[in-house]
């Protein structure tokens, strides 16, 4: 009992002379408290994570979870099809080349050489990794480090901060704001960067720019000439980009994506990242893409060497041979990079009006998978809950409880000083069933019944 | 006059240095030489540590199943790892090391034994900290101390003189006093390898006991590198450090689904430990790739929910492959000595590490001069005999590289060492080929391989 409490207050206090019962006669050192077992610095401050509070959430369900962004619909059976016969070869089970098996990286090179109009060389220019999230941490221990800056655009998705910090860079944030005057029929168009208020934010430290297109929550796809003034800055600059555009494919009737690696002066400064989750439905496999010039590349691949070595191979095959299958009908409706995008438009249409008719503001996206929507007309009132939470944040969490809907709120997407700009609105999925979203349109018509 | 005028072009090439200095002269790798080196060449391949056959057919199965498994089967699942994989390998493990192990506290699933490595030492190495490397060590510890700012220190494991008798792995052995005076205030973790690539060995009780009294004094953790667990023979045993008293809650034992079900393109792996540091791992995965796949994951833990199931019966897979590679390892010694090497027999794991110096050959490659002899040995061998290994000086820290120029490793996990090459040459031909990085199998399986294979039953 008196060892048990000693260890007690031994751990809050961090003692390092307590003594472990079994290794008396040994040292006065062993405990689980000690000094030596503290963890790395590089990762102090990061523990929390809005998806690990929030996605506890995915597995209760009597909940309509529009929350986390994964879809709900199958993926194309010819691209799972394509992983059960990888499996079955022998050989496709055993490591395959590090860098990206050859067949996928040929295949994106393939599809991207079309896509950006040049020869994209497979090896040297495409680096295969653990998803997006795998290119955007590869891009960031192998190009940015203690002294730099990164300049990042608010609402950003929410690892890049983290990944910012754990280079030991630090992050410079810049809004997105609403400059329409408009009343309703908010669109994530609406949302512009201030010009001198980006260039402000570029000095002599500045080393990279993280863009994020269709952006992840607002779902805006930034425009040629928006792009350029980033542009513009970079080389003026010198400065890197790290374009994130994992919704290339999700663009909506009346937009272009566009990739500012083609812009003059770009390609040699930038990264582009991709993900075969995103691509093709199949967020669970877990394969992303970094795809830009060799001198910046193969910083990217001795990282990869150091860090995983190798992606799984059956899963790389698969997506290989996706894609070769869609490069044969780019262009056509039957492509999948098109026809998704094409019944995800009704999906979005469908959410924004069942929530106008609710009472509430979606901000109608351009491209991507996420809408969000800003609550302040319902006039809830929170008061009994938690004070120093965000607004947002104690909404969903009411809106989970009361109404069993699940979103997330948007603070979780910006730094400190921009919440009071965000706190009133939510973020919701729409690549989900058609089933799920009549169950989420059900309780938003019943929203204001008791 | 004449006036200067300067014209400001717009830059399209950064003209700062462009890499973080974590990143420096880590750019060569062995792996990415000799695989480019073996694919340019058409050789028998007992270079890199893969099997040159496919996984059990219940693991193919499983995998299709899962495939198969519904929509949840493609998308996100927990990011440290799927419930049913961490609850099945806590069990297994538990029951092996007769503890409760917690799935949700003190197991993290990782993408490959390799990414537990790297998340362990990003999540505990700082800059300052030391971390010992017992020697020799498999490559990827040493730049990944670094990368986490740490600095390496090593201890070799060092062959005792042995008259007579073939040599062993259980012949190379740490030096107490040495062990002991690598350890200091600045000693971070130590890491460990059993057993261990490339010599095959199998750490005793005693020696783990060496070093987990080290690690106590001096309150260091341990990074026990587990991945080649099942494959020990002669009836050597496994042991695990984290069981020895004390240990549980300062060691990380790692492990490998890929070795362990010979699958290494499944790049799933584990680590396990106790929650209070599990918890740094979970931190840095969650912010470096966050999740690892979903089917896969489903495969492996219906493998090793059948393991549990027939664990040390004759259906154990993990009872079966080490029978299997058992025949392996005595023929590949037997036909390595037949040409006069010496070959070091393994007590565990896929390789066997030979001594080369008693067979002189004239190295006379302009291009290979400057490097290690077993670099230029086995670049010759690829060349000039169809024969791939991997030099072991490639396994040892810069400052002990030299006194070990003489010792190639070689993998016997592969099916062409058993085979009746005249008859059996059409299938593994259908089947196989050696490695790549630019082509998987659409190159043609090396026509002469029924010579190569030869070369290690003929005096050369």
């Amino acid at each position: 009992m008196i060892i048990t409490q000693l260890i007690h207050r031994c751990r809050s206090a961090c003692c390092v002379l307590e003594i472990h019962p079994l290794r008396k006669l040994f040292s006065t050192k062993s405990s689980m408290t000690s000094v030596k077992q503290k963890n790395a610095k590089r990762i102090e401050g990061l523990e929390k994570n809005v998806w690990v509070a929030f996605t506890s959430v995915a597995s209760d369900s009597s909940i309509v979870n529009l929350g986390q962004g994964y879809p709900d619909i199958p993926p194309p059976s010819y691209v799972t099809e394509g992983l059960a016969q990888a499996v079955m070869v022998d050989r496709l089970n055993q490591y395959t080349r590090g860098f990206g098996h050859p067949s996928l990286v040929k295949a994106l090179s393939k599809v991207y050489g079309k896509v950006y109009g040049r020869l994209i060389d497979p090896f040297k220019e495409i680096l295969v990794t653990v998803g997006a999230y795998g290119s955007l941490m590869s891009s960031m221990q192998a190009l940015v480090e203690e002294g730099d800056e990164v300049v990042i655009i608010e609402p950003f998705y929410d690892c890049y901060v983290p990944m910012v910090r754990m280079a030991g860079a630090k992050p410079v944030l810049i809004p997105l704001r609403t400059k329409s005057s408009k009343k309703t029929n908010f669109s994530s168009a609406d949302w512009v960067l201030d010009q001198d208020e980006l260039a402000s934010k570029f000095n002599s430290k500045t080393k990279a720019i993280i863009i994020n297109t269709p952006n992840n929550p607002i779902g805006k796809v930034f425009t040629r000439s928006e792009l350029q003034v980033i542009a513009d800055l970079c080389i003026k600059h010198d400065v890197l980009c790290f374009s994130d555009e994992v919704y290339e494919w999700l663009i909506y009737r009346g937009h272009e994506h566009v990739k500012i690696a083609t812009l003059p002066g770009m390609w040699d400064r930038t990264i582009t990242i991709g993900s075969a989750g995103k691509t093709f439905s199949v967020t669970g496999w877990k394969l992303g893409w970094s795809i830009g010039p060799e001198h910046l590349v193969k910083h990217l691949q001795t990282v990869m060497q150091n860090t995983l070595y190798a992606c799984a191979t059956p899963l790389q095959e698969a997506v290989a041979r996706g894609l070769l299958h869609d490069f044969e009908l780019m262009e056509q409706p039957d492509c999948y990079f098109s026809s998704l995008a094409v019944e995800l438009q009704g999906k979005r249409d469908r959410l924004a009006c069942i929530l106008q008719q609710a009472g509430m503001s979606p901000v109608v996206p351009e491209g991507g998978y996420f809408m969000i929507v800003d609550v302040t007309a319902l006039n809830q009132d929170l008061s009994h809950m938690e004070e120093d939470k965000p607004y947002d944040y104690k909404f969903v969490e009411w809106m989970i409880k009361e109404k069993k809907l699940a979103a997330i709120p948007v603070t979780a997407f910006c730094g400190d000083e921009s919440r009071k700009q965000f706190e009133k609105y939510i973020r919701l999925c729409f690549i989900k069933q058609d089933s799920t979203l009549d169950a989420a349109a059900t309780i938003l018509k019943n929203w204001s019944k008791a | 006059g004449w006036f200067l005028v300067r014209i400001t072009l717009p830059r399209t090439i950064m003209s700062r240095q462009l890499h973080a200095r974590r990143v420096e002269g880590f750019d060569k790798n062995i792996w990415v030489e000799f695989t480019q080196l073996i694919s340019d060449y058409k050789v028998v391949n007992l270079g890199q540590g893969f099997p040159d056959f496919g996984p059990p057919s219940f693991m193919q199965e499983a995998y299709c199943n899962a495939i198969c498994g519904g929509a949840s089967m493609h998308q996100y699942t927990r990011a440290f790892g799927y419930p049913r994989l961490v609850k099945i390998i806590a069990k297994f493990f538990g029951r092996i090391m007769g503890r409760e192990i917690d799935p949700m506290e003190e197991v993290l699933i990782t993408v490959g034994a390799y990414h537990a490595l790297f998340c362990t030492f990003q999540a505990l190495v700082d800059e300052g900290d030391e971390v010992i490397i017992v020697e020799p060590f498999f490559d990827c510890y040493e730049p990944m101390v670094m990368m986490a700012g740490g600095t390496p220190v090593y201890i070799p494991l060092k062959p005792k003189e042995v008259t007579g008798s073939a040599l062993s792995s259980a012949d190379w052995l740490l030096c107490p006093e040495e062990v002991a005076s690598k350890f200091n205030p600045r000693t971070k973790a130590i890491v460990i390898n059993t057993p261990n690539n490339p010599l095959g060995k199998v750490f005793q009780r005693d020696e783990l006991q060496m070093i987990a009294d080290l690690c106590i004094k001096h309150d260091v953790l341990c990074i026990s590198d587990e991945v080649y667990e099942w494959l020990t023979y002669d009836g050597e045993h496994h042991i695990k450090i984290a069981s020895l008293p004390g240990m549980w809650e300062r060691t990380v034992t790692i492990g490998s689904a890929g070795k362990s079900f010979c699958a290494t393109g499944w790049k799933v792996g584990w680590a396990m430990c106790s929650g209070h540091i599990l918890k740094h791992l979970k931190t840095f995965h969650q912010n470096s790739v966050y999740h690892c796949p979903t089917a896969p994951q489903e495969a492996v833990a219906v493998g090793f929910q059948r393991e549990y199931d027939v664990f040390g019966t004759e259906e154990s897979y993990f009872r079966q492959l080490p029978a299997q590679l058992h025949a392996k390892r005595l023929k590949l010694a037997k036909s390595l000595r037949s040409v006069g090497l010496q070959p070091i027999l393994p007590q565990g794991g896929y390789f066997m590490t030979t001594d080369i110096s008693s067979l002189k050959v004239e190295l006379n490659d302009p291009d290979t001069k400057d490097e290690p002899y077993d670099y230029r040995f086995v670049k010759w061998l690829i060349k000039e005999k169809g024969l791939a290994a991997i030099p072991v000086s490639g396994f040892y820290s810069p400052e002990h590289r030299a006194d070990f120029q003489n010792y190639i490793r070689f993998c016997f996990v592969k099916v062409i060492l058993l085979m009746d090459i005249q008859n059996e040459s059409e299938q593994y031909r259908e089947n196989y080929t050696c490695a790549f990085p630019h082509g998987l199998p659409d190159q043609d399986p090396p026509k002469h391989i029924a010579r190569t294979a030869l070369f290690l039953t003929k005096v050369a």
